[in-house]
């Protein structure tokens, strides 16, 4: 079986005000000197078999369609274990 | 006049959007995701609601059903299309619309009676107004913030494609204030506001909606 992790986060230029919820709340739970966060989304993606040149591109195609919107967004393909 | 209206999985506001067709005098039809044919209507509004539940992004997995590969191809090809809300955001998912929706800034779903300026009257759907008009529809949404780059922003003010901005109060922090867009062409219009909800002095805060519909009908019968 073979693994492929998908990491998505909005642009920087992009505001991001959950993340900003998320820096408010770290701060009031005692964490000191937080200057930024930004909240993402990881997918693990499974697949029977080995991954060979051809699925990847084809995982890669869809990271930049279905799972991320690339007018908002980036992804990077993380992890790749066959 | 038929005008199709799309039921998603998720759908809400499918049988208001057709509702409004038949009160400004047209056919509503009803197409399903699952059936990748129009029915030879003559215009397609995709209502709001949750797609798929919203998961995801809105609008990403509603961008693959079947019904969308046969709109977007005739979007391309000039059939006017209004999408309301979620069918914004399946819009932009689709890249038939520039830029995205996002999380409203203030991280609240906000509903609320949203008043309007009409930018744009040489789209498909607002031609029954007009330039400047100030109008008072629904407003509902958690990820209604629009966000495109400087230069997208730039070439739609520049092409008059800015169809309606918020005035008051921009409920979810759309840059530039804007409420709704249109395509180069004028034919694909994407509002976050509901104009479906504003066709009965009844139910709605004012029949100010309306419009949309009568210009689709109109600009149909004239062509």
């Amino acid at each position: 079986m073979a693994r492929v992790v998908v990491d998505v986060m909005l642009k920087p230029e992009i505001l991001d005000p959950q993340g900003k919820a998320v820096e408010g709340a770290l701060g009031r739970l005692g964490l000191e000197g937080v200057t930024s966060v930004r909240q993402g989304k990881t997918f693990t993606v499974e697949l029977d078999g080995e991954i060979d040149e051809e699925r990847l591109a084809q995982v890669h195609e869809l990271a930049g369609s279905l799972l991320s919107n690339p007018v908002i967004e980036d992804y990077v393909i993380r992890e790749v274990t066959s | 006049m038929r005008i199709g209206v799309v039921t998603f999985p998720g759908s809400l506001d499918d049988r208001d959007a057709a509702r409004a067709v038949r009160i400004a005098g047209g056919e509503a039809v009803a197409l399903w995701h699952a059936d990748a044919d129009l029915h030879g209507v003559d215009a397609v509004v995709l209502p709001g609601g949750f797609s798929y539940g919203d998961y995801l992004r809105c609008g990403a997995i509603a961008r693959f059903a079947p019904v969308m590969g046969e709109l977007v191809k005739a979007a391309q090809g000039g059939l006017p299309v209004l999408g309301i809300c979620n069918g914004f955001q399946i819009l932009c998912e689709s890249h038939l619309l520039p830029g995205a929706l996002v999380r409203n800034d203030s991280l609240h779903f906000v509903c609320r009676d949203q008043r309007l300026r009409i930018e744009s009257t040489s789209t498909a759907w607002t031609s029954s107004y007009e330039a400047g008009q100030e109008i008072v529809v629904p407003l509902k949404n958690g990820e209604g913030g629009y966000v495109a780059d400087e230069a997208t922003l730039d070439r739609l003010e520049g092409e008059g494609r800015v169809v309606a901005r918020y005035l008051e109060l921009n409920p979810n922090g759309s840059r530039r204030d804007i409420a709704g867009i249109a395509n180069e062409r004028g034919n694909v219009v994407g509002l976050m506001p509901h104009p479906e909800h504003a066709v009965e002095p009844l139910t709605g805060p004012t029949t100010d909606g309306l419009g949309f519909f009568t210009s689709i009908l109109k600009g149909l019968v004239e062509a």
